[in-house]
């Protein structure tokens, strides 16, 4: 069995907003990711999909520490993240990366590429000055980019080609575990699959594993090892990409995949349409978080919580339902 | 895939010098439309030429009364040939006070306006970056000290402290850091959410260098522009507080205790060229502060387009 490089138990982060009055004592909480676990071996990529607000990116912040986690384990080969003091943490963060969504907001306008794609090298690898910039123009070849650009400012490149240089400053330490938040979603689309393809280049060439949050299932097909769907902060379903895809158990995760658009107008599409919006996550509604929405909806599911529950072939699912549903559009 | 980027790459490299000062050459070149701030800005530096060539340009001694004819004291002169705006109740040369008492009135106000600026974007970061209770504390001590009126409490403070030119400044500093505490803060808050930062923390840079390397470089246009409309409010509030006798001592001479000659309803009336030239001097800089300031203001928007 491979090695597991981040296990993630339990993990809560609850947001406390303050009531309005200056004594009004009841604090609202915003439970944004509340009790997910879940693991990812070395070297594969995990999915994680959900629609926005769901959780996902807060999901990513917590497990790098950038934000506090409220309750659960982080733990990056047997080393508990949470339990680091911050010195610690500061060299472990050399084994954590992150890439952005937004490229324009992630790249400081006032340095040159050079500085940028310099400046995790400085805290972590204690090499000379030379050599660093030997290094950078090494990296700034592997994802795409003319290293005679070195001197440039941010403002200077395209969309995907700023992507480029928050995927280089991520590679710039070696880290083993890179967060993906929506790398690809404020591009083009055909620019987007270039750096999709850069992405994956660079798992083989680095052995790197990946968090990969989306709400692009196509994204997630093209990426993924396995998947895992939020809803509302809990983690509904989690498995293997192609079982995923081809038998969807949960009926959030059927919507969702019903709502991929087809690019064969004669193929009928039975969609899954949900009713009403998401439920704000200040007060989340009581035992199944999608009972609001789901075509299936019982009883049991306005009062209980369904676990992940085991439903074969590395297929984790949380409904109450799982062994009725079987997949309509065929 | 890299055909096309090479090619583009190519082409783009042509371009890098042009390219390369971008956003100074967009802000200088606004700057320049705005003709008020030019204007400003020429009389300012002119004023700062004439206050350090002081020694070489005044005509006179501005400590020193001058004789006249009979061996008296040419006291309260018109202007003539030998002093062009006239003398002082005490028949100094009014010109060479100008001139002189623009290098105490400017020294003061620049002075004053960096510890302001100093104390304000430092408790300002602080603030703004580490949030919480810190965040509070900071903020509340800030509204504490913009509740206080400027005058009074630099008029108290003054008393105590013994007036001089010193003083003037330390108090001066003391009470104008607070708005650029609140910009600052707020620009602060603002960036600190930004991916970039969040970027660097990833990293595991030190808070330090994080706000050096990648907070203080990006909300420098905001104090710049703030710190020179302070310059304008401290050269005021100097003005002021010479005026009423707390600020800076005879005999240095600066433009708000040379307008305190116009205390004397005689000279007020009569003699408007004692106390005129003093007046024009601090209007005319104010103006110029203010004009320089808000063409800055305008200029370093990166929002503006050309």
């Amino acid at each position: 069995m491979p090695e597991k490089l981040l296990q993630v138990e339990a993990l809560k982060k609850w947001f406390p907003i303050e009531g309005d009055g200056l004594l009004s004592k009841n604090q609202n909480i915003v439970k944004a990711v509340d009790d997910i676990s879940f693991y990812i071996e070395k070297g594969e990529t995990l999915g994680l999909v959900g629609e926005s607000g769901c959780g996902k990116s807060t999901a990513g912040r917590v497990i790098l520490r950038l934000i506090e986690a409220t309750e659960g384990r982080i733990i990056i080969e047997n080393e508990d993240i949470r339990a680091l003091s911050s010195k610690k943490l500061k060299k472990k963060r050399k084994d954590m990366q992150i890439v952005f969504q937004d490229p324009y907001a992630s790249l400081n306008p006032r340095l040159k590429v050079g500085q940028i794609l310099e400046e995790p090298m400085s805290i972590h690898i204690n090499i000379s000055k030379k050599e660093r910039k030997e290094r950078v123009k090494q990296i700034m070849a592997d994802v795409g980019l003319n290293a005679a650009y070195i001197d440039r400012y941010p403002h200077e490149f395209s969309g995907g080609q700023r992507q480029r240089i928050g995927i280089a400053r991520a590679l710039a330490v070696n880290p083993k575990l890179i967060i993906m938040d929506e790398p690809v979603s404020a591009l083009d689309v055909s620019v987007q699959a270039q750096v999709l393809n850069l992405i994956q280049d660079l798992q083989a060439k680095y052995k790197l594993t990946y968090l990969f949050i989306t709400h692009n299932l196509s994204v997630v097909k093209h990426i993924s090892n396995r998947i895992a769907v939020m809803y509302l902060g809990k983690i509904v379903e989690i498995s293997e990409r192609d079982e995923f895809f081809e038998n969807p158990k949960h009926p959030y995760s059927q919507a969702l995949l019903s709502a991929i658009p087809k690019p064969d107008p004669k193929l009928k599409r039975q969609r899954v349409i949900l009713n009403g919006d998401i439920p704000s996550p200040v007060n989340p509604p009581e035992g199944c978080r999608f009972h609001t929405r789901c075509p299936y909806v019982m009883d049991i599911c306005k009062s209980v919580q369904p676990e992940l529950k085991d439903a074969g072939n590395n297929h984790f699912v949380a409904c109450h339902l799982e062994s009725v549903i079987t997949r309509k559009e065929e | 895939m890299s055909n096309v980027e090479l090619q583009h790459n190519q082409a783009g490299l042509v371009q890098i010098n042009r390219k390369k000062r971008w956003r100074t050459n967009a802000s200088w070149k606004r700057f320049k439309k705005n003709k008020l701030a030019v204007f400003g800005a020429i009389v300012l530096i002119t004023l700062l030429i004439v206050s350090v060539l002081a020694p070489i340009l005044a005509p006179h001694n501005p400590y020193e009364s001058t004789k006249g004819e009979l061996g008296l004291f040419d006291v309260l002169a018109p202007p003539s040939g030998e002093h062009l705006l006239g003398t002082d109740s005490l028949g100094r040369d009014m010109l060479s006070r100008i001139i002189y008492g623009g290098r105490v009135s400017l020294t003061v106000a620049f002075v004053a306006v960096m510890i302001a600026t100093f104390t304000g974007v430092l408790l300002g970061v602080v603030a703004g970056y580490y949030g919480k209770w810190v965040d509070t504390v900071i903020m509340r001590i800030t509204d504490v000290v913009i509740c206080f009126p400027v005058l009074f409490l630099a008029i108290t403070v003054a008393t105590i402290l013994k007036p001089s030119l010193f003083n003037v400044i330390i108090i001066i500093g003391l009470v104008s850091w607070t708005t650029m505490t609140r910009l600052v803060r707020g620009e602060v808050l603002r960036l600190r959410e930004m991916e970039y930062i969040e970027a660097t923390k990833a990293m595991g840079q030190s808070d330090f260098i994080i706000i050096i390397k990648h907070i203080l470089p990006n909300i420098m246009a905001p104090i710049i522009v703030q710190g020179t409309l302070q310059t304008a409010e401290a050269i005021l509030t100097e003005s002021a507080l010479s005026f009423l006798g707390v600020g800076v001592q005879q005999p240095i001479p600066s433009w708000g205790n040379m307008l305190n000659e116009a205390t004397s309803i005689m000279v007020l009336q009569f003699k408007p060229w004692v106390w005129m030239p003093a007046g024009f001097a601090i209007l005319l800089t104010i103006l110029c502060i203010n004009f320089v300031g808000d063409g800055l203001r305008d200029a370093l928007d990166p929002k503006e387009k050309n």
